[in-house]
């Protein structure tokens, strides 16, 4: 018993200078374990009279629980640092790059053709889409341009014969939409259309889309109001927003709508009108119950003007420097 | 049509400038492209006039000249061959500053001095013309600035003009729709009758008077067609495009430009005997004013005299009966060609001239008499000469009906939601030359003859609110009854089906529809593209059968400049011609080459292969959730590798193919390979499937590895269906997670891990239900497929 105070303070001191796991369980061992040095002492109690037993063991257990608790404040020590040393040797460079595939992109025709389609789905219309090889009578005639309309030569037209041609615009589809269905009607159609024609300003194939809405009491106040709206949100600027009389056999009155970016120069950007007698009672529509209008615009135009791309050929080049751009 | 503003402003003022004008034009619909000066911007130069013009001591070329400019006579070095004396010139002093900021000094040419510059017109930004100095006509006053002589300031407008406005193609009809817009009085050109001072007569016979039914013609002998035109009709012409050729053509296309009614003048003693207007003879030969020999069609009209055609109606005279310096008897036409008679006739001769363009979109009925005696006074006046009678064919019933047409007032309110006052409706039609009468719902109104575009209600409504003007007319947005609309759950969107490919690296491409038809050819053997009839070259001549050659042409494209790691994707139409239709489809399609990893510190250095192209599309097939009832089977295709071609098929019908390029295309196309493509139909990849629940087993699932050999021609499909078909009922999932080839294994046989999983919806299966399965998996692969466990 005389040395308990000596063992216990060995032990501490055991405790204190050991810097690994293993050691300090064998540091337990020794003293707490079931042959350790103050384990044993309680063994030696035997030896003392009952009046003593008591007073000696409760010393005893006071030492134990002493170092145990000095052991198990060590052992969290030497277990948090050696989760510390873990950690550090598994840092990574977290600048470097992820791992995987890079990501592609879409076409900025595409990107744009979505948008569009998104801000007048918003407002009701569907996507209606149709054959790029129509016939002479969906493109033209159907839409109040007979042969031999000086109209046409506002179209360079592909031809493969004498009835079938490459779509100019998306009109057709918007025939075959008033063939079909009975209004309300409420359609955009997106999609090629191709023109003989090719420079910095003209490509054979562009697209286009084109809407349509036919219901009763439709006016000329709804068109402007519609693409005006259309407009300042698409380019996301108060652009100032210009409507011009102009002429197309498929509608009456016929617009041009130009827009001004701040800079005093009227670009034009699309065309439209109120939807002409003619192309309704062609398609069995009573132009007296109902009225419409049409609007068409050119996809590459408007992305040009919003991404600042100087040259239409360019989209159709597929140049993966030039298409990364519009991420 | 391009025109000089001074000669505008004398039939009608409005109160405002050049821009102005040019605006309102525009916002009327008459849309202005350009305005530009009628001459560079210069000062100092006067009519200045040759005294003499000697040979430079020291050069060939040059002459010195004296020159008179009305103050003193002045020497001047001029290179010009034309420099003569007695010669009126432009004259520019010293001091004097021409176009570009160009200044006149005095200057020493080959040691003889010269004070100042004799000018060609385009020195002047008068015209593209340098070939010599301008020569003036002999009473210009020496002295006098030629911007006043020359009237040079005054601005050339140039309108676009849309077919619908046939009537704006002249001076006249420019001014009376300049005065509709200003509120402003409009001159009429004055053209009283000439009175005949002979009798001379020319028979006209309308054949056919449908297409011509009013014909004026005219007699006028014993001109003088050595005279020049006056200087004053030269400018207007230059002004509005057109060269001076001689007296009687400058006069015709004055009136042309004037009154917008083309006329032609005929030599009289080329013609035999009377004019027929007829269809001509099919193979009939014409030789035209410029000089080229025509077989006709029978559908254009011509006018003929006894002996055959003589000139293309309304489209070009012939050459043989053409006025020309011997000219001293001369027969003007002056006539009114139906519009459907004209129209796209002249493109069929690869024509296109001022007259066509006129009567394509229609003349005015009324005008031909008035032009033919404006003509004649100006004929008078510059070559002289006798006039005969105006001789007239006319076929009244087949002339234009005169329009009526109905205007509610109501109807003007509702198109443009805005009540415009009776008085101002009123106001801008009748100023546009229409005759209003009052009814009940508005107006019977008759439409004036020049007016071929106006025939219904909505003409007059769009006439009201052009004048009105678009801008100032209200805006609002439609209201609209909007029940929802129907959306296929099932169905996926071209838009999600983009994305998927863009998140797995691809970058969308657009490529033409028209190709090479050879480039054709070699990635579509079985169908014979369909060829535009007017391609515009040979690389984009025929529509494509697939979307792999434009996307190897980009692949092309890209590797060509250094980008090694391409991956494409693009989705449009096909157009398939069959024996029965054509087929046009929207397919979606791909191509890859180069590494499977973008370079990085952690990536391979593989290539692509055909399971990565694979990959890529399975993943795409299994976005609606019909993954299974996809399947790849051993397939042909020209443009791909015989061993790598997999023909697609959903539910057993083909939809479309994957595999390498044909290594010979690789190399045909100078790309580096390899590359891989898949192209299918959208609708196989877009019809997907509602999702539909079944209840989740709370028992374990068994699972048994097996290490199948098999010969290496055996397809893992064949395998995996023996699998499922005896692996029992419970089987749930059969993995294949090894193909191995080489040591320890013989050679031309595969070794395949599979992994198979069983789960029982109610129960656990116990050892003995698995083993067996397994017994019958093995046995079946032994049998079926010749496919024994690795020892």
């Amino acid at each position: 018993m005389e040395n308990l105070e000596t063992l216990l303070a060995q032990g501490k001191q055991a405790v204190a200078d050991t810097d690994t796991l293993p050691a300090l369980d064998e540091i337990r061992v020794q003293y707490l374990g079931k042959k350790g040095e103050l384990t044993q002492l309680l063994k030696g109690l035997g030896k003392l009279s009952a009046d003593e037993r008591p007073a000696a063991g409760a010393l005893i257990n006071e030492a134990k629980a002493a170092l145990q608790t000095d052991i198990n404040t060590r052992r969290d020590a030497l277990e948090s640092a050696a989760l510390e040393a873990k950690l550090a040797a598994e840092t990574v460079d977290v600048s470097l790059p992820g791992r995987g595939q890079p990501v592609g992109g879409l076409h900025p025709v595409t990107r744009t053709l979505e948008r569009i389609e998104a801000f007048f789905g918003s407002i009701g219309y569907s996507v209606a889409e149709g054959p790029e090889i129509e016939d002479d009578y969906h493109n033209f005639e159907a839409l109040n341009i007979p042969a031999h309309h000086p109209a046409r030569a506002m179209h360079d037209t592909f031809y493969f014969d004498a009835h079938r041609l490459l779509r100019t615009h998306t009109s057709p589809v918007q025939v075959r939409t008033m063939e079909s269905q009975e209004p309300p009607i409420r359609i955009i159609c997106p999609g090629r259309v191709y023109r003989c024609d090719y420079d910095q300003t003209h490509s054979p194939m562009f697209h286009q889309v084109e809407g349509l809405l036919v219901d009763r009491n439709i006016t000329f106040a709804d068109l402007k109001g519609t693409l005006e709206q259309f407009l300042r949100e698409f380019f996301e600027e108060d652009v100032k927003v210009r409507f011009r009389p102009s002429y197309f056999p498929f509608t009456e009155p016929s617009i041009e709508v130009d827009i001004d970016r701040g800079d005093g120069k009227w670009l034009e950007v699309l065309g439209c009108g109120m939807v002409h007698p003619k192309v309704f009672e062609c398609s069995g529509i009573d132009p007296e119950e109902y009225t419409g209008f049409a609007f068409g615009m050119g996809v590459e135009r408007l992305a040009m003007l919003r991404y600042g791309v100087d040259d239409l050929r360019l989209f159709f080049e597929n140049d993966l420097r030039f298409l990364g751009q519009f991420k | 049509m391009k025109f000089s503003e001074q000669w505008l402003r004398e039939l009608v003022q409005p109160q405002i400038g050049t821009q102005a004008l040019a605006d309102q034009l525009s916002l009327s619909g008459l849309e202005v492209d350009d305005v530009e000066g009628v001459a560079g911007d210069f000062t100092g130069v006067v009519i200045g006039e040759i005294l003499s013009a000697e040979q430079h001591p020291n050069a060939d070329k040059l002459q010195v000249c004296q020159v008179n400019d009305g103050e003193q006579t002045i020497q001047v070095v001029c290179g010009a061959p034309n420099a003569r004396a007695g010669l009126k010139t432009a004259f520019a002093r010293v001091g004097a500053v021409l176009p570009g900021n160009f200044k006149i000094k005095k200057a020493k040419l080959r040691q003889v001095e010269s004070f100042g510059m004799l000018c060609a017109e385009d020195e002047l930004g008068l015209s593209e013309d340098h070939g010599g100095i301008m020569e003036l006509a002999a009473g210009a006053p020496v002295g006098t600035d030629i911007r006043d002589f020359l009237n040079l300031d005054d601005k050339i407008i140039d309108v676009d003009l849309t077919p619908n406005r046939g009537d704006c193609l002249s001076i006249a009809g420019m001014a009376r729709e300049v005065g509709v817009l200003n509120k402003a009085a409009v001159a009429e050109v004055d053209a009283p009758a000439i009175a005949p001072v002979i009798d001379d007569r020319f028979d006209v016979e309308l054949v056919d008077a449908h297409a011509c039914p009013r014909y004026l013609g005219r007699v006028i002998r014993n001109i003088n067609p050595g005279v020049a035109t006056p200087q004053w009709m030269q400018e207007k012409l230059r002004r509005s495009g057109v060269r001076s050729i001689d007296p009687v053509v400058d006069v015709t296309n004055y009136v042309l430009l004037e009154l917008g009614q083309p006329m032609h003048a005929f030599d009289l003693s080329k013609l035999d005997s009377g004019i027929r207007v007829r269809l001509a003879e099919q193979g009939e030969k014409l030789v035209l004013l410029d000089g080229q020999e025509v077989e006709l069609n029978a559908d254009t009209l011509v006018i003929a005299d006894a002996k055959g055609a003589v000139a293309m109606a309304g489209i070009m005279g012939g050459e043989p009966t053409s006025v020309t310096t011997a000219t001293r008897d001369i027969f003007l036409e002056s006539a009114f060609f139906n519009p459907l008679a004209i129209a796209g006739r002249a493109r069929n001769y690869g024509l296109h001239t001022d007259s066509s363009h006129r009567f394509e979109r229609g003349v005015d009925w009324q005008l031909q008499r008035k032009a033919i005696e404006r003509a004649t006074a100006l004929l008078l006046d510059i070559v002289g000469g006798e006039a005969g009678p105006v001789i007239e064919a006319v076929n009244a019933a087949e002339l234009p009906a005169v329009q009526q047409v109905l205007l509610r007032h109501a109807k003007v309110t509702a198109v443009l939601a805005l009540e415009i006052p009776a008085a101002e409706i009123e106001e801008i039609l009748t100023r546009l030359g229409m005759q209003l009468d009052a009814v009940e719902a508005g107006w019977q109104v008759t439409v004036p003859s020049y007016r071929f575009d106006i025939s219904i209600e909505v003409d007059l409504i769009e006439e009201i609110a052009r004048v009105y003007g678009y801008n100032n007319l209200p805006v609002h947005t439609p209201t609209a009854k909007l029940p929802i609309p129907p959306i296929a759950e099932a169905r996926l969107t071209l838009q999600s089906l983009r994305r998927h490919l863009v998140a797995r690296g691809y970058q969308e491409a657009i490529t033409y529809s028209f190709i090479e038809a050879e480039l054709q050819k070699s990635f579509d053997d079985q169908h014979d593209a369909i060829a535009l009839a007017n391609p515009i070259s040979a690389e984009m001549a025929v529509m494509r059968t697939t979307l792999w050659p434009g996307l190897a042409k980009a692949l092309q494209y890209n590797q060509h400049r250094q980008q090694s790691r391409v991956r494409l994707f693009e989705t449009g139409q096909r157009f398939v011609p069959t024996a029965d239709e054509l087929i046009q489809e929207n397919v979606i399609a791909g191509i890859i080459a180069g590494g499977r990893d973008a370079e990085g510190w952690s990536a391979g250095n593989d290539k692509v292969d055909f399971f990565d192209a694979k990959g890529d599309l399975e993943s795409l097939l299994a976005l609606g959730g019909c993954g299974a009832q996809f399947s790849f089977a051993v397939g042909r295709h020209v443009a791909l590798h015989p061993g790598q071609t997999a023909r697609i098929e959903r539910n057993g019908e083909t939809v479309g193919y994957i595999g390498a390029l044909h290594p010979s295309l690789v190399k045909q196309l100078d790309l580096n390979g390899p590359v891989y493509l898949f192209e299918v139909t959208l609708d196989a990849v877009t019809g997907g499937k509602l999702p539909r629940f079944s209840s989740l087993s709370k028992f374990p699932e068994s699972r048994r590895d097996l290490a199948v050999v098999a010969d290496q021609a055996t397809a893992f499909d064949d395998i995996r269906s023996v699998v499922a078909e005896t692996a029992g009922e419970f089987l749930k999932q059969v993995t294949l997670f090894d193909v191995y080839q080489g040591q320890g294994i013989e050679p031309g046989r595969k070794s395949l891990a599979l992994g198979l999983t069983w789960q029982h919806p109610s129960r656990t299966l116990n050892e003995d239900e698995i083993n067996s399965a397994v017994s019958a998996v093995v046995s079946a692969l032994r049998e079926r497929c010749g496919a024994t466990l690795r020892e």
